[in-house]
């Protein structure tokens, strides 16, 4: 064999280059890992893991190691744009401005409402990884209007589980993989925490744990599950009852846990003549004013048979039975109700609804029950809890669970989720290893402390809003209403038809704004969000309603302003485009304040720096924000001289104070760096992050690191470090107070505001104490005989929480979806397998491609979601598949139920919490005719590139990616 | 003689893909690059890549495995593609056992992808000569590196560990441990292409119960009085013996 010629190992290329290597956080989904990148000649050579970052340790996933192709996308926008005068929304004619121009254009327009109405500016914001930012800016500015996209999405997981345990999976907590020995993932496709959970799954399979999947379909992590189990969308609260049932009834809940640590024993006033029937009986003990659940509460003792304050040291309560105080009054510990509650739960009935076998229903529930109670892990961690009790160790169960979205996007999610917590809870496993643990700054006070308004004299011209954006109801008083009980905000958040809505309702703000229900806005500004396509539901009615005129000619929504990174579907509806630049490009804070990426074992905050300049004349969003609150005169960015009062973005970011003391970064705080958490501001902060991989982790004290909820020096701890108020212990509510307010007020016992009467049915019903199971409201609503099939969609793991299919390595991975249908199914349909379609709803119909499966449900149909693209959006060419063949289901699912007793325009939704119920819609399926078109249907006009955008990076027929100038 | 291989491990791969584009991204700025696609935004796009995964699944409803595939050149110790090749551009490494591709001599002519079983070669449509997983050779000796990290991309990047590298001809290395232990099998053995990559299966977990386990003496029911009790007038050995 003769001497190769080529050198494989030659290491010319780099010797005759400039090579740098900068550390910063990748951008693509949720997790944030640490990625190290390295530059050729000041182009990308390489995206990697950062070894030394907590978060990943090294690993990167699909969408992280392709970033590559994300910054040299022909879609990038490095223009800002004005709709040319004369053409319409959606035409994509614009012309470019200068910054300064759309500065102008900002400042007179928002200026304008400011001083008049600021509720006319409306501020939606599809990425939710700066809320601390925007949030902040829209109360400044004074508009109530303004969320995120957590209505959109998976906001029942929040709510559900922080209104029982304080704290919920996300970046908030998880599942302790490290210590567990059974792990139920449920409804979780490919979700948060992507990576982490990645590594951990596989060490915890490699230690023998059992890994146990529910879910309709089975792709992702559910491949690699030693048992999956299919189940019916929608109906999982059936099983978590069912679960809840059996293990009570076996004994098979951790009562030693619950009497501590929950509020299960406490008495529940049982009076049906009491303005406070179920409520908890309170005691005259004083109790300071405050967010957190007061200890005045009683137990009935077994040992002097007895009501006794609740800790009574030596006391041990009933958990089942009916009492009656000294005066009479009737009560029973809440643990008993829920007993009452989940008494027809049973294991057969939940077998016929979810499509599970009732053994199965009985064996899972052995299986949680026996695991948490016989493989107690005892850990030589002493601590101390809020009443005093010193422990020697901590206790763990080892059964853990992973739920999302499949739980959360269904209009019953709300009482699903609280059904999971309360079934986490009485396995004793929150907080605790191998169960549930905490991520600061969670656990919270049940609700959290921030409230959003609760008068519409809250906004007035040229005021801050008086309230948070943003927060967590605790009482019926505490909602955002009028006098005569209809919304104060665009999207009807924090009203009576959705008073736990502590995210916002994106998915009806365009609706509701166009219909002027309950009024016309003036400006409408979107960041990150494609909401003339996949972030929307009855995409092709939005995106008409984006574009329909008053009687006069003016647009019913007069003013849309949108920012991205890159020419989208949404762009082209624009009147003002403000090209965002990539995050490879810009400061970045994951901050405390918003959603930080902390670890168990304590708080991790983290940055992103700037590896390459901005392309072309693109600014990252946040300095349009501090520009356009400087030139706003908010108070946040003006100094009592009037001047402004910070340069930019990095320098708002050091010395901007939440409170004293408080700013967006943690780390390295104080004059020199020396604090964390609270201190002054460090002027050489960006330095010292960007010097420790561009991360902040504090690690607890390992008596800290558990039982937080109830842990003195924990507590203690947060409340020196300003994360929390209060050293108060945070008891599970399995019982819930709190909606039994709502419950009371809507049946016209409270004396404080009460709902609208054609709603008081619907708040009666849905705001129940203790979970229950029922029917999603668009399923009520629906012909289950014409529509029996359930239609449900996920991101796929190379595009998961991103959206990629700008880039060209991605998209060959996913470069069309189909529909995926049980292939028994499909054949009983009549449609082929590579076969042509439709998919029918109620409110409309798609045509697409079929893929045969064994891994669904026969019940279920799914795809991928947000693969399909408008024809020409992306930089991609007019005849790209995601055009041809790909489809949107969202032009299948409506953002509003129709009529009924309750409402004509309710949201599909959560009544609880205004969680769009994407998967609640029903479908039914039949072959396309040997004679249609072989295309998707909707298809829409191809759009064309804009003044500005990167089409020179589209190189035509070959891509032949190579960093740096020596091409070899 | 030092093999070098990978080991995948089916029993954690979720089938995220960050093998495949790390691999892409640090070949195509290497010396094999640049990595070429066609239509990269156009109608069906396709490219060039060393790593690809490909998921299937296995049995009918309700009893369906999913499993995620992913398969790269298996560096076989005895690979077909190299005596095949007219112009000696296909080579085995005998210091290490990696198969590469001279793509000095390489002409494009196929020959080697037909003999492969495995589908492992592939011709890169733009620069007309075969290219194929290096397994990092430019990473794994390359001393810029720190040590941990002188692994193929892949293997760094895969967020469930599941691509173990190393010697498999030294018995102690993590390779050879994994194969032995964990029942490594080699891919289509009947070609006798001793694949030096191998795969390990996948393995279920299953929990037992007892019957006793749910029936305790220390059942919290009981402290709620739910077990029931006799009547207060029923027999009892208290009455009828006075021993």
């Amino acid at each position: 064999m003769s001497k190769p010629i080529h050198d494989p190992l030659s290491k010319k290329l780099d010797e005759e280059s400039r090579i740098e290597v900068k550390n910063t956080t990748c951008y693509m989904c949720a997790c944030r890992c640490g990625i190290r990148v390295t530059l050729r000649d000041g182009e990308i050579r390489f995206i990697e893991g950062n070894p030394d970052h907590p978060i990943n340790k090294g690993v990167i996933c699909a969408k992280g190691s392709s970033g590559i192709l994300k910054q040299y996308s022909p879609a990038r926008l490095t223009k800002p744009l004005l709709r040319k005068l004369g053409s319409d929304r959606g035409d994509n004619d614009f012309e470019e401005i200068s910054w300064d121009r759309a500065f102008e254009i900002m400042e007179e327009r928002l200026g304008h409402l400011r001083a008049t109405d600021p509720k006319k500016f409306a501020l939606f914001t599809g990425r939710d990884q700066m809320q601390a930012l925007t949030g902040m800016f829209a109360k400044q500015f004074g508009t109530p209007n303004y969320a995120a996209h957590g209505g959109f999405c998976s906001v029942n997981m929040a709510a559900g589980m922080i209104y029982t345990i304080g704290g919920s999976f996300w970046e908030f907590g998880g599942p302790d993989l490290e210590r567990a020995k059974l792990f139920v993932m449920i409804g979780t496709a490919e979700d948060h925490h992507s990576n982490p959970l990645k590594v951990e799954l596989s060490k915890f399979k490699r230690r023998g744990g059992k890994f146990i999947s529910i879910n309709p379909v089975r792709t992702g992590y559910s491949a690699i599950a030693d048992e999956w189990i299919p189940i019916k969308p929608g109906t999982d609260g059936a099983l978590l009852l069912a679960l809840t049932n059996e293990i009570i009834r076996q004994g098979l809940y951790d009562r030693e846990f619950l009497v501590q640590y929950s509020n299960a024993a406490e008495l529940v006033n049982l009076d049906e003549n009491s303005s406070e029937y179920g409520m908890f009986v309170r005691t005259d003990a004083p109790v300071e004013e405050g967010c957190f659940d007061p200890q005045n509460k009683l137990w009935w003792d077994r040992e002097s048979d007895r009501p006794i304050a609740t800790h009574t040291p030596g006391a041990d309560p009933y958990f089942l039975g009916k009492f009656k105080l000294d005066d009479g009054m009737p009560v029973k510990p809440s643990f008993q109700l829920l007993v009452d509650r989940v008494k027809e739960y049973t294991a057969d009935w939940a077998s016929s609804i979810t499509g599970i076998p009732a053994e199965t229903i009985k064996r899972l529930a052995h299986e949680m029950g026996i695991t948490a109670r016989d493989e107690k892990i005892e850990l030589p961690i002493p601590w101390t809890d809020t009443w005093g009790n010193e422990h020697e160790t901590v206790t763990g169960n080892p059964v853990a669970f992973h739920a999302m979205r499949g739980l959360a996007a269904h209009s019953n999610g709300f009482q699903t989720i609280r059904a999971l917590s309360i079934l986490m809870s009485i396995l004793g496993t929150i907080d605790r290893p191998g169960g549930f643990r905490h991520k600061a700054p969670f656990p919270r006070p049940i609700p959290p402390c921030a409230k959003p308004p609760n008068d519409p004299r809250a906004v007035q011209p040229n005021t801050p809003l008086d309230g948070m954006p943003l927060g967590w109801p605790e009482d019926p008083d505490d909602l955002f209403v009028n006098d005569d009980g209809s919304p104060v905000r665009i999207d009807k958040a924090f009203s009576w038809e959705y008073p736990l809505s502590v995210h916002g309702l994106m998915h009806n703000v365009i609706t509701n704004a166009w219909r002027g229900d309950p009024y016309r806005i003036d400006t409408l500004l979107i960041f990150m969000a494609n909401m003339a396509w996949n972030s929307s539901m009855n995409t092709s009615e939005v995106r008409k309603m984006l574009n329909d005129k008053d009687e006069d000619g003016e647009y019913k929504i007069p003013f849309l302003i949108v920012a991205d990174a890159f020419e989208s579907e949404t762009v082209a509806f624009a009147d003002l485009v403000l090209p965002d630049t990539s995050y490879l490009e810009r400061h970045d804070c994951m901050s405390m304040l918003d959603r930080p990426i902390s670890e168990f074992d304590g708080p991790v905050d983290a940055v992103r720096i700037p590896v390459l300049p901005p392309t072309g004349d693109s600014k990252p969003f946040q300095e349009v924000i501090i520009e356009l609150g400087s030139r706003l005169k908010l108070p946040t960015f003006t100094n009592a001289d009037g001047s402004r009062k910070f340069r930019d973005y990095p320098d708002f970011v050091i010395n901007y104070e939440a409170a004293p003391g408080i700013g967006f970064l943690a780390g390295w705080r104080g004059k020199g760096g020396e604090k964390f958490m609270k201190g002054e501001p460090n002027p050489r902060q960006w330095e010292m992050y960007e010097k420790n991989n561009c991360v902040f982790h504090y690690e607890l004290p390992k008596s800290y690191q558990y039982m937080r909820n109830w842990n003195q020096g924990y507590l203690e701890w947060s409340k020196r470090h300003a994360l929390t108020r209060y050293v108060e212990p945070i008891n599970i509510h399995i019982y819930s107070e709190v909606l039994q307010k709502f419950r009371l007020a809507a049946q016209g016992k409270s004396d404080g505001k009460q709902p609208p009467d054609h709603l008081r049915k619907r708040v009666e019903s849905h705001f129940d104490p203790l979970p229950f199971y029922s029917q999603p409201l668009e399923a009520e609503l629906s012909d289950l005989h014409k529509y029996p099939l359930n239609a449900i969609t996920q991101r796929p793991m190379a595009m998961y929480h991103s959206w990629d299919s700008q880039n060209p390595w991605l998209r060959q991975i996913h470069t069309y979806n189909y529909l995926n249908v049980n292939a028994k199914t499909a054949r009983e349909a009549g449609i082929e397998d590579g076969g042509w379609m439709w998919v029918e709803s109620m409110h409309g119909k798609v045509r697409c491609l079929c893929r045969h499966s064994e891994a669904v449900e026969p019940g279920t149909v799914w795809t991928w979601n947000a693969i399909g693209k408008a024809s020409g959006a992306w930089g991609l060419d007019g005849d790209a598949n995601e055009a041809k063949q790909g489809f949107l289901l969202n032009h299948l699912i409506n953002e509003e139920l129709p009529p009924s007793a309750d409402g004509d325009h309710l949201s599909n939704s959560d009544p609880v919490t205004g969680q769009a119920g994407w998967y609640d819609v029903r479908v039914r399926i039949y072959p396309a005719a040997d004679d249609e078109p072989k295309v998707s249907s909707p298809q829409f006009d191809t759009l064309h590139p804009v003044p500005g955008q990167m089409v020179g990076n589209n190189p035509g027929r070959w891509l032949k990616y190579f960093a740096g100038r020596k091409k070899h | 003689m030092t093999q070098l291989a990978l080991v995948i491990d089916l029993n954690v791969c979720v089938g995220c893909h960050a093998c495949v584009t790390s691999c892409k991204e640090w070949n195509t700025s290497g010396t094999a690059g640049p990595m070429s696609d066609m239509n990269p935004y156009g109608e069906d796009p396709t490219g060039t890549f060393f790593n690809r995964v490909q998921t299937f699944e296995v049995g009918i409803f309700p009893n369906t495995e999913t499993v995620h595939f992913p398969k790269s050149c298996l560096h076989c110790e005895d690979p077909p593609c190299v005596p095949v090749c007219p112009t000696g551009a296909s080579y085995k490494r005998e210091s290490d056992g990696i198969v590469l591709v001279d793509s000095e001599k390489c002409i494009g002519c196929n020959y080697c992808s037909w003999a492969c079983p495995y589908g492992a070669r592939e011709l890169d449509e733009n620069q007309k000569i075969m290219k194929k997983c290096t397994l990092c050779v430019d990473r794994i000796y390359d001393e810029s590196i720190p040590e941990k990290e002188r692994k193929p991309a892949c293997v760094n990047a895969c967020p469930t560990n599941a691509r173990l590298f190393g010697d498999i001809n030294d018995p102690n290395s993590e390779v050879s441990l994994a194969i032995r232990e964990q029942g490594g099998y080699k891919l289509m053995p009947e070609w006798g292409t001793q694949p030096a990559n191998h795969y390990l299966p996948r393995r279920k977990t299953r929990i037992t119960i007892h019957e006793d386990e749910l029936i305790r003496a220390d059942n919290p029911l009981k402290k709620e009085r739910k077990l029931p009790m006799p009547d207060a007038d029923d027999p009892t050995l208290d009455e009828t013996t006075s021993w």
